[in-house]
C-alpha cells in the first residue's frame, strides 16, 4: 500500500511539469524539451539553497523565476530566430545541463539533515499523510491560479495561440510574446516539479530529469485521453484531469516495478508506456 | 480608408521562380467605400490584400490607414482598424475554444487582453443577440466549441465575429469560396447589411461573377500584378453580367 502511495506522491509532485506540458501542448502544439533542463535546475537550486539553510518557501520564487527565464530563452530562440520549437528546446536544455551541473558543484546531493517544504505540517501522526498534504495543497493552489488564469481575456488568447495563429494575428495578438510567456510559465512550473521532487526524494542527481519530458507527455496525453472520453470543455476540469493523468502514470509505473520489472529498465518502460498510449488511438482507428 | 502608394511586391526575389504579384500598384479606397476585386488566379488579388492587412510585407511603397503610415506595422498591431474574413472558415476561428470564447476575443480585437474575466453573462446575452440575427438557431450553441460547426456557419460567425469591436476595415478574402450556395448567400447577405449599417470600407475578392455583379459599390479588375479595370458607383451600376464575363474570355 504505502509503495502506491509514493506512488501517488510523486506523481502529484510531477503533475505540476505535467500542467506546464499541457499548456506549451496547446500553444505548440509540441511537447517543449526545456523541460528536461528546467526540471533539473529547480531541482538543483533547490539543493543549494535547503543546503545554504534558506528556508523552504522562500526557494520558491527563485526556482519559477529560474524556469521561466529558460523557458523564456527557448521561446526567445524559436520565435525571433525563427528555429524550429524541438530544436530550440534541445538547445536550452542541452545549455542547462552544463550549468545545472555548475550549480550543484557535483552529480549528487542528498538532503537528509535539511528541513524540506514537507517537514513544514503535522497533522497527522502518519508522515506520509503530511507529505501528501502539503504536495495536495501546492498542487490544490496550482491548479486554482492557472484555471483562473487561462479563465481570463488573457488565457482566452493563450490558448487560441496554438489553435488558429491566424486567427489570433488578426485579432491584435502579438503570438511571439504569447508563445515567450506560455513557455516561461510551463517551465516556471516545471521547475517547481523539480523543486517538489527532490525535497520528496531527499537527493538532487543531475540526472533526475532526463528524459522527463516524456513523462509529462504521458501524463497530457492520459488525461487528453479521458477528456475527449468525457468530452470535458471546462478548462478547470481539463487540468484536473491533467493531474489525474500525472497520477495514474506513476501508478502504472509502480504497478510494472511491483510485478518484477528490473528498476534499471524504469525509463524503457516509461518510453513504451507512452508510445502505447500514443498508438492505441491510432490503431483502432485503422480498424474502423 | 486604405490608400496604397505604388506598392511593388515581389516574392523569390532574385531566383529562378521570381514572381512579381504586385506591380507599381497606386489605389484609394474611400470610407464607406465596397470594393470588389477580381481577376483570376495570380492576377494579385490576395496579395493586395494581405498588403493592406499586414500579414505580407511590401517589397517597395507605402499603405496608409486613415492617412496614417502603417507600413511598417505588423499585422496584429493593424488589426485596430481592420477586421478579415478568410478564405478558408478554419483560419478565423479558433476550433477548440468555445463560440463564446472565439467572440471573447473578437470583442477585445482593438485592446489588451488583460488576465481578468470577461466572458459573463452580460457577455453572453450579447453574443447571443447577435447570433440571433443570423437565423441559423446557433444562438443556442455558444458554449460548444466552434470546431463542431460547419464552414458555412463558422464563416458566418466570422463575419459577426469582426463586428464585435471598432473597426474601420473588413477585408473579406473569397468567403464563401468552400461554401455551399446557401450558407454562401446568407455570408454575402449579413456582410452587405454590416458594411451599410456601420458604414465600413470594405475589399471583397470574389471568383462569383454574379456575387461581383451584385455586391459593392466599386469593382476593380486585376491581371498580372496590375489595375486592369476600375470601375466606381455608377459605372458599375450600369455594368450588365454580360460583360463582365468578356472580361475573362
Amino acid at each position: 500500500m504505502e509503495f502506491y502511495l509514493t506512488a501517488i506522491m510523486l506523481g502529484l509532485c510531477l503533475s505540476a511539469m505535467a500542467l506546464g506540458i499541457f499548456i506549451t501542448m496547446k500553444i505548440f502544439g509540441i511537447p517543449d524539451i526545456t523541460t528536461d533542463g528546467s526540471y533539473t535546475l529547480g531541482a538543483v537550486l533547490t539543493a543549494v539553497l535547503l543546503t545554504a539553510h534558506w528556508p523552504a518557501w522562500a526557494i520558491i520564487p527563485v526556482v519559477m523565476l529560474a524556469g521561466a527565464f529558460a523557458g523564456s530563452l527557448t521561446g526567445l530562440i524559436h520565435t525571433k530566430l525563427k528555429i524550429d520549437a524541438l530544436l530550440a528546446g534541445i538547445l536550452v536544455m542541452t545549455g542547462l545541463y552544463s550549468i545545472n551541473l555548475t550549480i550543484l558543484g557535483r552529480s549528487n546531493v542528498p538532503l537528509l539533515n535539511v528541513q524540506t517544504v514537507f517537514n513544514y505540517l503535522h497533522p497527522f501522526a502518519n508522515d506520509i499523510y503530511n507529505e501528501a498534504l502539503t504536495g495536495l495543497i501546492f498542487i490544490a493552489v496550482l491548479s486554482a491560479t492557472l484555471g483562473y488564469l487561462l479563465k481570463t481575456d488573457f488565457g482566452i488568447a493563450m490558448r487560441a495561440v496554438g489553435n488558429s495563429a491566424s486567427m489570433t494575428r488578426a485579432l491584435g495578438i502579438n503570438n511571439d510574446v504569447m508563445k515567450i510567456t506560455g513557455l516561461a510559465m510551463a517551465n516556471a512550473l516545471t521547475a517547481l516539479s523539480g523543486y517538489l521532487v527532490a525535497q520528496y526524494q531527499n537527493f538532487t542527481d543531475i540526472n533526475m530529469g532526463i528524459g522527463i519530458v516524456i513523462t509529462g507527455l504521458g501524463s497530457v496525453l492520459i488525461g487528453d485521453a479521458l477528456i475527449k472520453w468525457w468530452s470535458i470543455q471546462s478548462i478547470v476540469a481539463q487540468l484536473l484531469t491533467v493531474l489525474a493523468g500525472s497520477i495514474v502514470f506513476q501508478l502504472v509505473l509502480a504497478f510494472t516495478l511491483s510485478v518484477g520489472v528490473d528498476p534499471n529498465l524504469l525509463k524503457l518502460v516509461t518510453s513504451v508506456m507512452v508510445l502505447l498510449i500514443v498508438s492505441i488511438p491510432r490503431l483502432r482507428m485503422k480498424k474502423v | 480608408m486604405i490608400t496604397l502608394q505604388n506598392i511593388k511586391k515581389v516574392f523569390n526575389k532574385g531566383e529562378v521562380n521570381e514572381v512579381c504579384a504586385l506591380n507599381d500598384v497606386s489605389l484609394t479606397i474611400q470610407q464607406g467605400e465596397y470594393l470588389v476585386l477580381v481577376g483570376s488566379n495570380g492576377s494579385g488579388k490576395t496579395t493586395l490584400l494581405n498588403i493592406i492587412s499586414g500579414a505580407e510585407s511590401v517589397s517597395s511603397g507605402n499603405v496608409l490607414l486613415n492617412n496614417a503610415d502603417v507600413t511598417k506595422l505588423p499585422e496584429y498591431k493593424r488589426s485596430q482598424w481592420i477586421a478579415r474574413v478568410f478564405q478558408n472558415p478554419l483560419s478565423g476561428t479558433a476550433p477548440d475554444l468555445s463560440i463564446l470564447d472565439n467572440f471573447r476575443l473578437a470583442a477585445l480585437r482593438t485592446t489588451r487582453k488583460k488576465p481578468v474575466i470577461g466572458v459573463n453573462a452580460p457577455f453572453k446575452k450579447l453574443v447571443q443577440e447577435r447570433i440571433s440575427t443570423l437565423g441559423m438557431g446557433l444562438e443556442n450553441k455558444v458554449e460548444q466549441p466552434m470546431g463542431t460547426l460547419s464552414g458555412g456557419q463558422r464563416q458566418a460567425l466570422t463575419l459577426l465575429m469582426s463586428i464585435m469591436d471598432h473597426t474601420d476595415i473588413l477585408l473579406l478574402d473569397e468567403p464563401t469560396a468552400a461554401l455551399d450556395p446557401r450558407s454562401a448567400k446568407i455570408v454575402l447577405e449579413t456582410a452587405d447589411a454590416l458594411i451599410k449599417e456601420y458604414k465600413l470600407t470594405a475589399v471583397l475578392i470574389t471568383h462569383n461573377l454574379k456575387d461581383a455583379h451584385q455586391y459593392g459599390n466599386r469593382i476593380i479588375q486585376m491581371a498580372e500584378g496590375k489595375v486592369l479595370k476600375d470601375l466606381n458607383a455608377q459605372a458599375k451600376s450600369k455594368l450588365q453580367l454580360q460583360d463582365m464575363f468578356a472580361w475573362f474570355s
